[in-house]
């Protein structure tokens, strides 16, 4: 409800830069204004958990505004739950306060199409054009096209509990999915652990990244083709469900994963119930986190397994800062952004994060506090995946998630779920 | 007081204002509040209904008259959720009203320690349904919750089970949690409708020799028929808008073996911004109400007049 108020707040706003406008001209005598002369105040809208905190990002503002006296910023964050629709009902009709947004990597399409979000394309400096993961990009891309500075980046890694696999006597983590399975059970016939294996596999986000980091390690490449026909249900979409299924039959993922979220799948591993499990970066610490984890020190992380020809797999779990399209200062937003992206930037605290700068990887001050998990990371981000790019995807996730969770309850096989969804594509794409 | 206030007051008592005028002077307020925030959203919504917006999609919103009523009821996804909601709310209203009804009848004998009885039993529908429901998520969590401590502790159990994310499970989960809080209600209101009941009517039952069981069936029950009616009525409008409670332990899942049919609302309308199906769902769901409490009341009518 409220768009045509929406619409009147957009036009009541235009009226008003307008005027404002006018002012400022008759002001400066007719002489037009450098665009950053005067006192200007951007507004960012950022997220609560994960990544940086508050303190890193004031951090990087603060290096932003010293070298831009003019430009005050006023960060807000909220949680990654309402950030979506904050964005959305402040930015539609074009009258929103934010200059500029942390978008996920699921939702440069719909902003895209719904004009939130500007084409910053022909804007990026080539730096970062160069230094940035190149797949670091598919967070802010959508038809060739780039709607935001990469800003975090973040993947989906494979935590074992080195101790467990020890006691199974496996001497390297496994390589391959296959090789993943051959463990698992060597840990249940070990009776080391009921369920080898933990997910995030509830009804939500969490079960499709899972779902699409195994795909892409099955073969899947594209989940949609250019003219909006499905590709996930055959090949690797398949495949990977299949074998979320075949985990779950044979007693080695823990069939309470169905309703875990990745906190869930970190309790588990902490409570030394599971020995293996793929969750985000911040899983790591976690686990090894003598206050909340019965097995801090014994969790160890590498690149996640590949199958066949693919030697390892990443979903895209990154978000990128967009300049919105109501920003009356876009310039200095998107010079924010760069900032705080830049590789300096980033580098200012990495325990929870990793820069998306690829040379980053290769500075020994940064990677010796964890040599091996810098090396599983520059790995993985050089291969990462994105969840389908299409303006439709929360209703296509929505699809797919309980399209999955009914073949994983054997309530339909693996092909009858996908090839479901498939067909009600063009439903979807209303 | 001084006497141009006097004056003004004498005014004021040989002039008064026509009782209609006071009257509705009186009521404005409260009027004006209630067409703002009820009339004026369920005019916009009915409105709303009859276009396609999608919040995503600002400007281009066509008029489709009554297409998304359309929409929604050749949708095999409504109608799996009006049917969830049935189940739900008939499942969890006949527990209630069987477990309230057993409840009343026992806080009704003269026990001792009956006032404690009464104010442990009607805790649960002390506790805020948010506060509800997060205590059944844990009591049910498959690794660490009560329920599987207990019921393998008990012997009942081999194997602990996934309460919450088995599709087949899920749903009567939920019903617990919903019967574990509402049955006090129910108790507490029939329990007022029995001890308006005249004893004597019983006695005399039984010194004509109907034993306990018959005096209940064919005195005491037919006097609580028009309570029991009201509050089936109540449950079964409540239950069926359930959101609430499974919103917070299972979100719809799994496998929206839980998406009754105002989560289904919420999500068409808020999680896939299609608010003019929303609006057309938020009316059906009103309609399905409607008639539901017109059964009732029918039936009511019915009985009032026995």
């Amino acid at each position: 409800m409220g768009h045509n108020l929406l619409a009147r707040r957009g036009w009541l706003g235009r009226c008003a830069a307008i005027s404002m406008a006018v002012l400022l001209v008759t002001a400066c005598g007719g002489s037009a204004a450098s665009p950053s002369s005067g006192p200007i105040t951007l507004h960012a809208l950022f997220m609560k958990q994960a990544a940086y905190s508050e303190q890193d990002v004031k951090a990087m503002t603060d290096a932003f505004t010293a070298a831009n006296p003019n430009v005050t910023v006023v960060p807000e964050y909220v949680a990654y739950d309402a950030l979506h629709d904050k964005i959305v009902t402040d930015q539609v009709g074009g009258s929103g306060q934010y200059d500029i947004v942390l978008m996920d990597a699921i939702w440069p399409a719909e902003f895209a199409q719904a004009g939130i979000v500007t084409d910053i394309t022909s804007k990026i400096p080539a730096e970062f054009k160069k230094g940035v993961f190149e797949s670091a990009w598919t967070a802010a891309n959508y038809q060739g096209k780039t709607y935001g500075v990469p800003w975090i980046n973040d993947s989906k890694f494979f935590l074992f509990n080195k101790k467990m696999l020890a006691d199974a006597g496996i001497t390297a983590p496994p390589k391959t999915w296959d090789e993943v399975v051959t463990d698992a059970k060597a840990i249940k016939d070990k009776g080391l652990a009921k369920f080898p294996m933990v997910g995030s596999w509830k009804q939500a986000e969490a079960v499709i990244c899972d779902w699409v980091q195994l795909a892409a390690a099955f073969g899947m490449t594209e989940f949609v083709d250019a003219d909006g026909k499905a590709l996930f249900n055959t090949g690797g979409g398949l495949k990977a469900l299949q074998f979320m299924k075949k985990l779950l039959d044979d007693g080695l993922m823990n069939p309470a994963s169905l309703g875990f979220n990745e906190d869930d799948v970190n309790a588990t591993v902490s409570a030394g119930q599971a020995a293996m499990a793929l969750n985000w970066t911040y899983g790591y610490a976690v686990m090894n986190d003598a206050k909340q984890s019965k097995v801090a020190g014994q969790v160890d992380v590498v690149g996640s397994p590949g199958q066949g020809d693919v030697a390892t797999s990443g979903v895209n779990g990154g978000m990128a800062l967009a300049v919105t399209k109501g920003s009356k200062h876009p310039d200095e937003a998107l010079a924010y952004a760069l900032s705080i992206a830049s590789q300096k930037s980033q580098e200012l605290n990495t325990t929870l994060a990793f820069p998306m700068w690829t040379a980053s990887f290769d500075n020994p001050e940064l990677t010796k506090s964890n040599p091996s998990f810098w090396a599983a990371a520059k790995t993985q981000f050089s291969g990462l995946v994105a969840r389908p790019v299409v303006p439709y995807y929360t209703k296509l996730s929505n699809a797919l998630q309980v399209a999955i969770q009914e073949a994983l309850q054997g309530k339909v096989t693996p092909e009858e779920a996908l090839n479901g969804v498939a067909a009600k594509l063009p439903d979807l794409q209303k | 007081m001084d006497a141009p206030v006097r004056a003004r007051i004498s005014r004021a008592r040989t002039r008064p204002w026509p009782e209609t005028w006071v009257a509705a002077a009186f009521i404005a307020p409260a009027a004006i509040v209630i067409v703002l925030v009820v009339l004026v959203p369920l005019a916009r919504a009915a409105w709303m209904s009859l276009f396609d917006i999608a919040l995503i999609r600002p400007g281009d919103e066509p008029f489709v008259g009554l297409g998304n009523y359309i929409d929604q009821l050749t949708s095999p996804d409504f109608w799996a959720a009006v049917w969830r909601s049935l189940y739900f709310t008939i499942a969890s209203t006949s527990l209630e009203l069987l477990l309230g009804l057993a409840l009343a009848l026992l806080m009704d004998q003269p026990l001792r320690g009956r006032w404690l009885l009464r104010t442990l039993i009607i805790l649960p529908w002390a506790l805020p349904t948010i506060v509800n429901a997060l205590m059944w998520r844990w009591i049910d969590n498959a690794e660490y919750g009560a329920l599987n401590a207990l019921l393998t502790q008990l012997g009942l159990l081999d194997d602990y089970k996934v309460w919450l994310s088995n599709s087949d499970l899920a749903m009567w989960m939920v019903i617990i949690a919903d019967v574990w809080k509402m049955t006090p209600l129910v108790a507490i209101l029939i329990l007022a409708a029995l001890q308006s009941v005249d004893r004597e009517l019983v006695e005399v039952a039984k010194v004509d020799g109907a034993s306990s069981l018959q005096a209940f069936q064919r005195i005491v029950l037919p006097l609580l028929t028009p309570v029991i009616l009201i509050v089936l009525v109540l449950r079964t409008m409540e239950a069926f808008k359930v959101f609430d409670i499974i919103w917070i332990m299972t979100g719809g899942g799994p496998a929206n073996s839980t998406q009754t049919i105002a989560i289904y609302a919420y999500q068409t309308a808020f999680q896939g911004y299609d608010f003019g199906a929303g609006a057309a769902l938020g009316y059906l769901i009103a309609l399905i109400i409607m008639a539901l409490a017109a059964v009732y009341l029918r039936l009511l009518g019915r009985t009032g007049r026995v």
